[in-house]
């Protein structure tokens, strides 16, 4: 399925290993007993790859993220991240999370909230205070460090986000619709930066995202769920070159792909409208 | 969230011009009332015992200044015991609670069912528990009016945390310490401030009506109760207006430590 020239980062170690997992959460107060929120999901996300998850509301997408980085657990399977288990992973902190939310706290400097996960780590406070400006200057907002969360953009709090999640150099950057909330513009300008700190770190990234755009535009591997159950309905390759800059977006390529990722949403969405139909009808039948 | 973001030194003259702005309007209106209550007891003839002047009151003031002040300072130790008292047990007892699931679930309701308990009502008991005429009695009912808000607050401040948040240190793997001091200690701090404010006014609220009841003639709650029972309401104004200034300067020290503390807070929002 994959050629090593499309996908950059084919054919190098996997950093994460998802084999097998299921979750179900117990419905509360509706009878339905427990809601399968993901079901058989197999993926291995190798070093370097930039792989985007993708689907409708209820698809699991963000269990699946979440599951990754330890912040809850499947009810089957296994996942391994970096030859270890997820929990194993969290507590050798190898995680940087990025939420829809810069999450910043406003009692910190953004060069404090930056340093927040090396203090945490009991780093000293000089290679803390490097870290957290090395990586300042990375999203290009070194001369903002002394600021207060609250005086900056919505984009440049998502950006010191960004830089607090790489400050503890993960292993793995787990983004969960990081860019959901800003307007467009915006988003577009985020996502180039976006793939200039993922060109200059190297790091390997999970990102969830309602956007085809977004998921096409930044990823070497698109992965589009399904809901109800959640799972992998398609696992659809980006070979677009990985230099990608805003006249990409205006490739024939680039056009190709997104319709294929919104195709294969649309069969989604088309078989659970059937389903659906089939299950009203059997009611009323 | 305010686009105002101030960044840059501004100069010392703007900033008293900006305060002079701020704070005009509200002195303008205090002595406006002043004045009408002036003029209206002159024009209508009030009698001093329904209402006495200002201008009377201030003299009244002025002439008994060292036995008004006498009776302050015993008043203010009561409420300075029964806020400190009240406030340190309900932070002490509000992080144990928070802490402890059990504690939470035992405790809170009783909690929140006992502040809306008319506490002063027990004002006589705790002169018969505490002593008819010592000062600890009346700030023990000091200390238990402000215990409960504060503990409330401190509750929810340290468990009121975004569930984002908590989530990012859990991806840090912070220890439950570093969770406590980095995140739930700043996030209860403008709860804890708030219930604090409110707990100087029902400090001083405990203390003086506590000594209504019983307290030596140097106390401002018995100074107020025996001139008014000697229909010498001039006196009885002039106590009040020390307990209004005992009342307001506690709450402006607890405003002062509030921006010292968490000079963050309330930077984004309009005051």
């Amino acid at each position: 399925m994959t050629s090593p020239s499309a996908a950059p980062g084919g054919g190098r170690r996997p950093v994460v290993e998802i084999a097998g997992v299921s979750k179900a959460f117990s419905a509360r107060g509706q009878g339905a007993g427990r809601v399968e929120a993901l079901v058989g999901i197999d993926l291995s996300v190798r070093e370097g790859e930039f792989v985007s998850l993708i689907g409708p509301s209820g698809c699991g997408k963000s269990t699946l993220l979440r599951i990754i980085g330890d912040l809850t657990s499947p009810s089957s399977g296994t996942v391994t991240v970096n030859g270890k288990s997820a929990s194993r992973a969290r507590l050798d902190r190898d995680y940087g999370m990025v939420f829809q939310a810069p999450v910043l706290f406003d009692w910190r400097t953004v060069l404090g909230n930056v340093e927040l996960p090396l203090e945490v780590m009991r780093t000293s406070a000089q290679d803390r205070r490097r870290r957290a400006l090395d990586n300042l200057a990375l999203v290009e907002l070194a001369d903002f460090a002394g600021h207060h969360p609250w005086q900056l953009s919505g984009g440049m709090q998502q950006r010191v986000a960004i830089a607090r999640a790489l400050a503890v150099d993960p292993a793995i950057l787990l983004m969960d619709e990081p860019f959901g909330a800003l307007d467009e513009m915006t988003r577009e300008r985020m996502n180039l930066e976006l793939l200039k700190i993922w060109d200059r770190t190297g790091t390997t990234i999970v990102f969830v995202t309602h956007s085809i755009a977004e998921a096409v535009f930044l990823s070497t591997r698109v992965v589009v769920m399904s809901p109800r159950p959640g799972r992998i309905s398609a696992v659809i390759d980006i070979d677009l070159p990985r230099e990608r800059s805003v006249d990409t977006r205006e490739m024939d390529k680039y056009f190709h792909l997104v319709t294929e990722v919104r195709e294969a949403l649309r069969g989604e969405e088309r078989r659970d409208i059937d389903a659906r139909r089939v299950a009203v009808e059997g009611l009323s039948g | 969230m305010s686009a105002s973001a101030v960044v840059g030194p501004v100069s010392v003259g703007s900033r008293v011009a900006t305060r002079a702005r701020d704070w005009g309007p509200s002195v303008l209106l205090f002595i406006g009332l002043l004045a009408a209550w002036e003029l209206t007891v002159r024009v209508f003839g009030i009698k001093q015992f329904v209402l006495p002047s200002p201008l009377a009151i201030a003299t009244t003031w002025v002439t008994y200044l060292p036995e008004l002040y006498a009776a302050a300072r015993y008043t203010f130790l009561e409420i300075l015991a029964g806020l400190v008292i009240g406030a340190t047990s309900g932070i002490l007892v509000g992080t144990l609670t928070a802490r402890y699931r059990s504690m939470r679930e035992s405790l809170m309701p009783f909690a929140v069912a006992a502040s809306s308990v008319p506490i002063l009502a027990f004002a006589p008991l705790f002169n018969n528990w505490f002593g008819l005429d010592q000062q600890l009695s009346k700030a023990m009912v000091a200390a238990v009016l402000c215990f409960f808000p504060v503990m409330i607050n401190t509750v929810r401040g340290l468990t009121t945390v975004d569930p984002n948040a908590v989530e990012l240190f859990r991806s840090y793997a912070a220890p439950e310490v570093a969770v406590f001091r980095k995140l739930r200690v700043p996030n209860a701090l403008p709860y804890i401030f708030t219930s604090l404010r409110l707990a100087v006014t029902l400090a001083t609220i405990g203390a003086v009506v506590g000594e209504y009841f019983a307290a030596p003639r140097a106390s401002l709650g018995q100074y107020i109760a025996t001139y008014s029972a000697f229909l010498n309401f001039e006196r009885s104004w002039a106590a009040i207006v020390f307990a209004c200034i005992i009342g307001i300067g506690l709450y402006l020290v607890v405003v002062v430590l509030e921006r010292l503390v968490m000079p963050w807070y309330g930077r984004d929002a309009s005051r």
